[in-house]
């Protein structure tokens, strides 16, 4: 016991003289060559963080848009074959009178084909100027409330509850937004804002006049043409008010399960299919997610090596060019593990101040940023993905492997014999 | 106080066997001042390196204050190198980042004082030596006589029983030199034992009793009674 206490008492002497040799140290080095080693760790902390970041945030851009334009928080379909929910003003009116629902949105869908140009062809052996989708049929205030789809207007204008012969077209319907040759894909050539195109929702056709394109990198927007709801009902014969989806936004801090549960508690699950916004996410999506993050985390523990190799060389030739000083300490008498402490405490220095630097610029300036200008790539407007758990995670392993690369040069170092290093023999 | 029992050094370089020191025996008792002395490559700092704890002699026993000190471990040899005993080197071997304080307190630091009677215990060590005035000062910023008196501060400041000077004056003026010495000579008067290895039989002459090395043995023992 009483050793016991004796080696404890030594060890915090250790650590107060490691501490003290560690300070000055730092502190009467060159601030040149200090910044220089904070900056290479801070890079460091930005490769583990920032490179898994994009590539989470790629796929998050596409995530978030798809629940922000299309999903809601929680998203009711049809179920499996049937080709609308049931019962759907009593649904409708059940979810709207939910307390935390905040806005509400119903959609009617239905299969269709559009066909511009008609009007001008004149060689009939030619194709038609066709394209087939889906068109929905929307309340075009309810919608923009919850979706604020209008937002997605490229071209021409939202619609209004006037435009009864008005069309939204998506720009993946048209060949001037997705000029790709794909076997059996076809697009709608040539057609301008203020054009009449031609829509066919199974025996019956009506004309439209194209108001708007729409884009927003989400298929369930971008591949879909967009009418009055009223129209939609006329024209595809939905004279019962049964829907095809319903979004819900909730109120803010509102729990998803909770609305879930509540729903299905309330016998709509009969009718329709209950999805959170994340639950209803395509299955490729997740899969490409989940391999991105897997790749970041294969990049971040390349940085990860790559840093605790840093860390070694800078502590080593630090170590080895004050060798002498290193068997001077020894030969007065200060204990190996004081010295030791000073070179892990160094490290750990320059491990935290270059993870603090790395976070403020991730926190403070990347992350904001980036929100505010999203990279554009093709599919998705991507965002930079830092979350605090994940990333407080990779400061600690950073600062851990730092810590280890630290002291093994310094344990090298210090075993030397202390006569030969005092005396700068090999 | 010190007892050096026919210590034997030899180094190896390849199949060849280099000896040393060649079976020396001597005693350095209490508050005594001894030199030991000898032509480059006699052996003596090898020998004051043995005595010292620096190294491990290949043969013979090194005795502190009555208990044999050759077979300690190398954390209990670290110990008694903080505890009992003071070195000086020839150049100095002060820490470059510490100021003179720094490097005065940090012995003292490991023996387990508060910073302030470390502060406390190194400034009156550095002060006894007439350095009262540069605590603040880091090595780069201080003459070699000044840098080798803290040097002397920081082998005084724990009150060792044993003080060893390695040519202690070797990089410095003849001035300087006197000043240095003339420090030994006021700490020895004090009571404190010193053992110094030198080649300058001038500085040697200051001392109580001369050990003269050759070849890796004593060839004289004498008690110094011309000191000056």
């Amino acid at each position: 016991m009483e050793r016991r206490k004796k080696r404890f008492k030594n060890f915090l002497i250790s650590l107060q003289v490691g501490w003290f040799l560690a300070f000055r140290q730092v502190k009467r080095s060159s601030v040149a060559t200090t910044l220089l080693i904070i900056f290479v760790m801070t890079l460091t902390f930005l490769n583990l963080v920032v490179v898994r970041g994009v590539l989470v945030g790629l796929l998050q851009g596409s995530t978030d848009v798809y629940k922000s334009r299309f999903a809601g928080d929680i998203i009711i379909t049809n179920l499996p074959k049937k080709n609308y929910i049931e019962n759907s003003p009593s649904i409708i009116e059940i979810a709207g009178n939910l307390p935390w629902v905040d806005k509400l949105t119903y959609r009617y869908v239905e299969g269709a084909s559009a066909e511009a140009n008609y009007k001008t062809r004149i060689d009939f052996t030619e194709e038609p100027d066709t394209t087939a989708g889906s068109v929905v049929g929307i309340n075009p205030a309810l919608e923009d409330a919850a979706t604020h789809i209008s937002n997605t207007v490229v071209e021409g204008r939202y619609l209004t509850d006037n435009d009864a012969e008005g069309i939204l077209i998506g720009a993946n319907m048209l060949k001037k937004y997705l000029d790709i040759e794909a076997p059996g894909l076809t697009l709608l050539e040539n057609v301008a804002i203020g054009d009449k195109v031609r829509l066919t929702i199974g025996e019956n056709r009506k004309e439209f006049v194209v108001l708007g394109f729409l884009q927003s990198k989400v298929d369930q927007i971008d591949f879909r043409m967009f009418i009055l709801d009223t129209t939609f009902r006329n024209l595809a014969g939905r004279g019962d008010y049964n829907v095809d989806e319903i979004a819900l936004v909730l109120k803010e801090g509102a729990d998803e399960q909770v609305v879930k549960e509540a729903l299905m508690a309330s016998g709509v699950g009969e009718y329709a299919r209950v999805q959170t916004w994340f639950e209803s996410l395509p299955k490729f999506l997740l899969d490409i997610q989940n391999t991105f993050g897997l790749l970041g985390n294969v990049v971040g523990s390349i940085g990860l090596v790559v840093a605790s190799i840093t860390i070694f060389i800078v502590i080593f030739v630090n170590a080895i060019t004050r060798k002498k000083y290193i068997g001077i300490l020894k030969g007065i008498g200060i204990d190996k593990t004081a010295i030791e402490f000073a070179y892990v405490l160094q490290a750990f220095f320059y491990a935290s101040v270059g993870v603090l630097a790395g976070m403020v610029i991730v926190w403070g300036f990347l992350v904001p940023f980036v929100a505010a200008h999203p990279i554009k790539f093709p599919f998705s407007d991507g965002i930079l993905v830092a979350e605090v758990p994940n990333t407080i995670v990779r400061a600690v392993l950073l600062i851990i492997a730092t810590l280890i690369a630290g002291y093994i040069p310094a344990r090298i170092v210090v075993k030397q014999n202390t006569l030969d290093a005092i005396l700068g023999r090999k | 106080m010190i007892i050096a029992k026919d210590i034997v050094k030899t180094f190896k370089s390849g199949e060849k066997e280099l000896s040393v020191l060649k079976g020396i025996s001597f005693e350095v008792k209490s508050g005594e001042f001894l030199s030991i002395t000898g032509r480059s490559g006699s052996g003596k700092s090898t020998l004051m390196y043995q005595l010292g704890l620096l190294d491990v002699p290949t043969s013979g026993k090194v005795i502190i204050d009555g208990k044999d000190v050759s077979d300690l471990s190398t954390d209990e040899r670290t110990w008694v190198r903080l505890s009992d005993l003071g070195y000086i080197f020839q150049d100095y071997a002060l820490i470059p980042e510490l100021t003179a304080l720094e490097n005065v307190l940090i012995p003292l630091m490991m023996l387990g004082l508060t910073l302030k009677d470390a502060e406390a215990k190194a400034v009156k060590a550095l002060e006894r030596i007439g350095l009262g005035e540069r605590l603040g000062n880091v090595p780069s910023q201080l003459s070699g006589g000044e840098q080798q008196r803290v040097s002397i501060a920081r082998a005084i400041a724990h009150e060792p029983k044993i003080v060893f000077a390695d040519e202690p004056t070797a990089n410095l003026d003849s001035e300087t030199s006197k000043v240095v010495l003339q420090n030994f000579i006021e700490l020895n008067r004090e009571g404190q034992t010193i053992l110094m290895v030198t080649h300058e039989p001038e500085y040697a002459a200051l001392t109580d009793r001369i050990i003269t090395l050759s070849d890796g043995m004593i060839v004289s023992d004498t008690i110094n009674k011309n000191k000056r």
